[in-house]
């Protein structure tokens, strides 16, 4: 069941567009904000709100790199492949994540703590090899960066 | 060497909120475009400049304006989008001006819904770029509390509201159809054209979608003239570009220059020229999508007709420089696993044949490459080119490996023979 709260946040979004369903995308992120992912039984409760069919939901929400169907760990990590971070040594960091963490890209720490997701291009290629935790931007990394900035997430 | 764009970005890019940002001059094209000019005069304005969409295929901006339908009886409302998804590969312009100016891109996108007749803007960002949609959102409100958004703008008849729509992540979305179905809430996959999004857009209205870099110039040609646009440039194309500069140099970074700045000097005077021990080996001229140039290209200027001149694009302007100790074969391999992961499914030859590339090369890189491989690999920068898929996804993924088979063909082939990539 959403919460009132969620409810109303979602409605507020609602309104800025001129279809119900329109806010979609926003619903999805209002409640994974607060639940961590989607599960089904959050997702039927917003597609009845937004009166759209759940398949149709479902079919936005399995669409986006940033909308989690499955449960993840407290912090996500998300480490840039593309191009100019490869060149600037990504594999080094992702390398540097297993080794500490033992997770793959995917795969949620043991203690639940991280999940390891790769992302595309953050738009920070100047200071690559770039990273997101929690939505936030780190960049200029190596391996020892990665370990002060995972210091923070606990 | 004027910089209209970044005329306000501060070295650590605190962006100006909207007292310093109207004592800079700024809101005045507004003042201008509603008080003093028609709608048609803001439009022949843009035709006029020249300006040219800087989301990649550069198609002019005032011709694209001019297909929304107008008049008496023509369809209400309108429509005007942001494109701000910007996640091309190797690009970070957008972002300098989100972060940097966002009262810039909000005058932008006034004079020009004033320009197309549109009443509801929306600015399409990726989720990703946190700072600008908190510095963005804060500008809007400003902009709002004066008097520049909502009702009777300064008097006038024209209303405008401006609304933040933050996504979830798809590259796909960059494609202005898939955009537009992405923000009514379906599946981000593109639509067919025609009907154009001028005709039939958001919700079936008559919408345009530009570029942010695009839209920033608006302000500035409605200020200083067709003439001035121009002027600011080195060769035909008009106006001024961000460019940028990613990979193995000196002094990563993007820079407003000159529309025609050369490869050279963006290299060598503003990345600082590679990094010790390296050496230039080619470059992909604006972003993930666009062919490799080479040595002999550098002194090309940066311009949509020079570089396609030469058979690539200018794509976005941010380029993305290979280093003679990087393998090319697992560079390429690395652009297109983006390529055939963002493909977002709807027409079978992106859908099945990206990911087939992508093994393909894989096992090239790998080597356990066949000669034949190469055959299959020129065939599929044939059979996923213009005109054989339902958007340019799959096109500008084979521009990279179909010049690469070309500058760099040595490099597959000694995977191949050697049966190991000799880089490792
Ligand atoms: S070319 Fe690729 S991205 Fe474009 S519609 Fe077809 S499957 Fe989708
Ligand atoms: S390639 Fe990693 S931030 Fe652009």
């Amino acid at each position: 069941m959403l919460s009132p709260e969620e409810v109303a946040a979602i409605e507020h979004e609602v309104a800025l567009y001129d279809r119900k369903r329109a806010a979609c995308i926003d619903a999805l992120k209002i409640v994974q904000q607060r639940r961590g992912w989607i599960s089904d039984e959050d997702l039927r409760d917003i597609a009845g709100l937004l009166e759209m069919p759940v398949d149709e939901l479902d079919a936005v929400a399995t669409f986006y790199n940033l909308i989690y169907r499955r449960p993840v760990g407290r912090h996500v990590v998300h480490v840039c492949d593309s191009v100019s971070c490869w060149l600037m040594g990504t594999e080094a960091i992702s390398d540097r994540l297993r080794e500490r963490f033992g997770v793959s890209f995917g795969e949620t720490t043991a203690d639940a703590r991280f999940t390891v997701l790769p992302i595309p291009c953050l738009g920070c290629c100047d200071r690559a090899p770039a990273m997101l935790v929690d939505g936030n931007l780190h960049a200029d990394l190596d391996p020892s960066r990665v370990d002060e900035v995972l210091e923070r997430y606990d | 060497m004027e910089r209209p764009l970044t005329a306000n970005i501060r070295p650590d890019r605190e962006p100006l909120d909207i007292d310093g940002y109207e004592r800079a001059g700024g809101y005045r094209a507004v003042r201008e475009a509603l008080q003093r000019m028609t709608p048609e005069d803001v439009l022949a304005a843009v035709t006029e400049s020249g300006l040219r969409g800087r989301g990649g295929a550069g198609f002019p901006t005032g011709q694209k304006w001019s297909f929304m339908p107008r008049g008496e009886g023509a369809p209400t409302p309108r429509y005007l989008i942001a494109n701000a998804d910007e996640m091309e590969p190797g690009t970070f312009k957008d972002r300098l001006l989100l972060e940097g100016d966002p009262h810039l891109l909000i005058e932008g996108m006034i004079v020009s819904a004033y320009a197309i007749g549109a009443t509801t803007g929306y600015i399409f960002l990726r989720d990703e770029y946190r700072l600008a949609a908190e510095r963005l959102r804060r500008a809007l409100a400003e902009a709002a509390g004066r008097g520049w958004l909502g009702e009777h703008i300064l008097g006038t008849g024209f209303s405008l509201d401006i609304h933040l729509h933050t996504s979830a992540g798809r590259y796909i979305c960059g494609e202005e159809t898939a955009l537009i179905n992405a923000l009514e809430g379906r599946r981000a996959i593109p639509r067919t054209k025609p009907p154009f999004p001028q005709a039939v857009g958001l919700w079936g209205k008559p919408t345009v979608v530009n570029n942010v870099e695009t839209l920033c110039n608006v302000p500035h040609i409605v200020n200083n003239g067709a003439e001035w646009f121009k002027g600011l440039s080195r060769t035909d194309n008009a106006g001024t570009k961000i460019y940028g500069v990613s990979g193995k140099v000196k002094r990563p970074g993007a820079w407003e220059l000159p529309m025609g700045t050369t490869i050279r000097e963006l290299l060598e005077e503003h990345a600082g020229g590679m990094r010790g021990g390296y050496r230039f080996r080619g470059v992909l001229p604006g972003g993930a999508s666009t062919d490799f140039l080479v040595e002999e290209h550098l002194d090309a200027p940066m311009d949509f007709d020079a570089i396609q001149k030469l058979g690539s694009r200018l794509g976005t302007g941010t380029m993305i420089v290979l280093d003679d100790r990087t393998c090319p074969v697992a560079m390429v391999h690395n652009l297109e696993h983006f390529f055939a992961q963002e493909s977002c499914g709807w027409c079978t030859p992106c859908r099945d044949g990206l990911p087939y590339v992508e093994q393909l090369l894989a096992a090239i890189d790998d080597g356990d490459g066949r000669f034949e491989d190469l055959d299959l690999l020129e065939m599929h920068t044939r059979h996923l080119g213009p005109g054989r898929t339902f958007c340019a996804h799959a096109p500008g993924a084979m521009e990279p490996l179909q010049s690469a088979l070309r500058w760099f063909r040595d490099d597959f082939e000694r995977h191949i023979a050697e049966r190991r990539c000799p880089y490792r």
